[in-house]
């Protein structure tokens, strides 16, 4: 085997260490032509999942096979253009989303759901519904008062505060889409927020990342996210005083029993 | 005292300086959203216009926030060299962008602490970005720890091998073939995921063993917090560089956790460390447009202004690298390539006329309206700008930060176009190890010579 065979070997040994785009090989200072187009699709993918629109009717018919109950919102940003300058519109209900918001609500409940589009249409479509399945049965079995899943447009993580203290619920957790990586176009996002109100920071809420088949996978998604509303609901806060220590029930069977309480 | 402007029939007045270089500033969607840009193009020139025609001494005498309320106003007005100033003192900003255009690199070295913040913005309000180029290329600020970094003709490469869940063999991976790439002379330094301190030292120990073991004239640096950076060296884990994020104000430097007192405790502690071989530039800060806005602690200043700002901050601690990442915060701040380009050509500017060492991530987020198209122009006109350093990131997509940068490539291409050399240490190693040739051009072979290192 020549020298040059023998570096191929090792930088593809190497290029296998990490998700980095090592060793992609040069034409003089540039990419090699495969880089510069494998580069360029990944870019139109992340860009296609920013602007294409949340197909509402579909995701919501989704949720609704379920067995949720449904209900859709709107924020203040008119646009994907408007929603993209001015994030204080994306937190915000338009008033017609929050006058049918505050006619839908009934009797106090225990958690509001949103699926919101985010910035990522594309990660609601893929990853909201497999989620919420997920999760379904341990809302169920801890028998918790659910407001009807709102799903909403052009909204930031903030909207859900909007949404859960019109629906009068003890904590809220949005399912959003988040900004798109060059390799991850479809990652959803749950924040979790105790006492919803407009005007709660991020210190205030509890977050998973990265919720998408290639990244932390649904199932074990919800368990993370069923754990934290647990804790949120009987300590009655979230934020930075509420450490994800889900992990200990996963390696402690026996606890794992108190899932879902 | 407000400004006015008279443009044929109508009469523009701006209610005090503040307004005024807000409204004179290049659009951008950040001071939209703050509320604090031009209502009309014109109107924008007509500030522009009233902005040339303060003298630099008002400037000097109306803080934008007022001494009593802001630690970093302080910080500026207490460190500010008279005697550097009395050279520009008599001067407008109009006048003033004149000078720069003709100044030599001695005049503008000799004027630098003169310079507050609040003028250089002021300034560059005013200018086109041929002369932010021009001016900024004869600016040269120079700085030294293991090699030089700074000097005329020469470009360095911040080595960003990041990786999503901090592997040690990913990290490792990324770092040498950004060696065979030649990059990693401004520093070779990692965002981590995790921000414990065992962490943390896990990767300086890595570093360290790394830069020791290929006996590379570089330093390491993991960009953490300042507080977890200090743990770390409390435990006699091996640090180079602190890292801290900084920004203009007082108020948004707490919401980063940072003090000016808590970066002199920092920076006390890492010249302590006494790891510089040729100088005791120890410190590394980011900064980037926006930053004060988000924290919302901006007191009604554009954003550009308060970004000069944060290079006071920076000056402070006679930094080896300073750096804006001058798109990473999103369409909010900075919609599109245009506004990107023009950001990134200002900031790099404010730094080097206030004599602090700016490198720039020419960088954005997958939620702007741009591409690498617009990062190959930023690019190229920073290196014509005389840029002390980029970032060199594999394949310009950084795995763990979720944005897009430049490449080990993108630096090459530069080189090629430019002339631009490395850091002069940094060149005779990669010639002595066989990866470059007399002319610092890479050699064909894929960085043999450093796989060999590992397997020895």
């Amino acid at each position: 085997m020549s020298r040059d065979d023998e570096a191929a070997r090792a930088w593809r040994r190497l290029a296998a260490l990490t998700p980095a785009r090592i060793a992609l090989g040069r034409a003089g200072s540039g990419l090699p032509t495969r880089e510069v187009l494998r580069f360029s699709l990944a870019h139109a993918q992340a860009r296609d999942a920013v602007h294409a629109p949340l197909d509402v009717e579909a995701v919501r018919g989704a949720i609704a096979a379920l067995g949720f109950e449904t209900l859709v919102a709107a924020s203040a940003a008119p646009d994907r253009a408007t929603y993209l300058r001015r994030p204080d519109l994306g937190r915000r209900l338009d008033e017609a989303s929050a006058a049918a918001l505050a006619a839908a609500a009934s009797d106090p409940v225990d958690l509001a759901l949103v699926v919101a589009d985010g910035l990522s249409a594309r990660a609601v479509h893929e990853g909201a519904v497999p989620l919420l399945a997920a999760l379904q049965p341990a809302l169920a079995g801890a028998g918790l008062r659910l407001a009807p899943v709102v799903v909403a447009t052009q909204s930031r993580v903030a909207l859900g505060d909007a949404v859960g203290a019109l629906l009068k619920a003890r904590a809220v957790a949005v399912l959003i889409g988040e900004r798109p990586g060059l390799s991850s176009p479809d990652s959803l996002g749950v924040y979790l927020t105790f006492g919803p109100r407009p005007g709660r920071t991020d210190a205030e809420r509890n977050c998973l990342s990265n919720v998408r088949a290639a990244g932390l996978a649904p199932d074990l998604a919800a368990f993370k996210l069923s754990w934290l509303i647990d804790q949120a609901l009987t300590r009655e806060l979230t934020g930075v005083a509420l450490k994800d220590e889900s992990d200990r029930l996963i390696e402690g069977p026996a606890e794992r029993q108190s899932l879902g309480r | 005292m407000s400004y006015r402007h008279v443009v044929g029939p109508r009469t523009f007045v701006f209610s005090d300086l503040a307004e005024l270089m807000a409204k004179a500033t290049p659009p951008r969607s950040g001071d939209r959203l703050a509320g604090l840009a031009a209502e009309s193009a014109e109107e924008c020139v007509a500030a522009r216009w009233c902005l040339a025609e303060v003298p630099l001494a008002e400037i000097l005498a109306r803080p934008l926030i007022p001494y009593e309320a802001d630690d970093v106003t302080r910080l500026i007005l207490d460190t500010h060299d008279a005697a550097a100033f009395a050279r520009i003192g008599h001067l407008t900003v109009g006048d003033f962008r004149e000078f720069l255009l003709t100044a030599p690199s001695e005049t503008l070295a000799a004027i630098a602490p003169g310079v507050t913040p609040e003028i250089a913005a002021a300034v560059s309000k005013i200018m086109r970005n041929q002369d932010l180029i021009l001016v900024a290329r004869k600016a040269r600020v120079v700085t030294r720890l293991r090699n030089t970094i700074g000097l005329p003709g020469t470009m360095a490469v911040r080595l960003q091998p990041n990786h999503p869940s901090d592997d040690p063999a990913g990290i490792a991976a990324a770092i040498l073939d950004g060696l065979a790439y030649g990059c990693g002379d401004a520093c070779i330094g990692i965002n981590p995921v995790s921000d414990s301190v065992q962490g943390l030292a896990g990767l300086l120990h890595l570093l360290s063993e790394t830069i020791e073991r290929f006996d590379i004239p570089t330093q390491g640096c993991v960009l953490t917090h300042v507080t977890t950076t200090l743990e770390a060296m409390n435990r006699g884990v091996p640090v180079d560089l602190v890292f801290q994020s900084i920004a203009g104000t007082q108020a948004a430097n707490a919401s980063f956790g940072v003090t000016l007192p808590l970066l002199r405790e920092a920076h006390e502690a890492a010249l302590g460390q006494r790891r510089g071989t040729l100088g005791d530039n120890v410190m590394y800060f980011e900064t980037g447009q926006g930053s004060a806005l988000s924290a919302n602690a901006h007191h009604g200043i554009d954003q550009q202004t308060l970004e000069a700002r944060a290079y006071a901050v920076a000056r402070a601690f006679r930094p080896l690298l300073v750096n804006t990442v001058v798109g990473f915060i999103g369409p909010e701040y900075l919609y599109d390539g245009k506004e990107i380009i023009r950001a990134g050509l200002e900031d790099h500017f404010c730094g080097k006329l206030m004599g602090v060492p700016l490198g720039v991530d020419v960088c954005y987020t997958n939620h702007a309206e741009a591409d690498q198209d617009d990062m190959d122009t930023l690019l190229t006109l920073l290196g014509t700008a005389g840029v002390t350093y980029v970032m060199g990131i594999p394949g310009a997509d950084d795995v763990m930060l979720n944005y897009q940068s430049t490449s080990f490539h993108d630096q090459l291409y530069l080189r090629e176009v430019t002339g631009l050399k490395r850091a002069p240490e940094f060149a005779a190693w990669l010639a002595r190890m066989g990866l470059t040739d007399a002319d610092g051009a890479l050699r064909p072979g894929g960085g043999a010579p450093l796989l060999s290192g590992i397997a020895a």
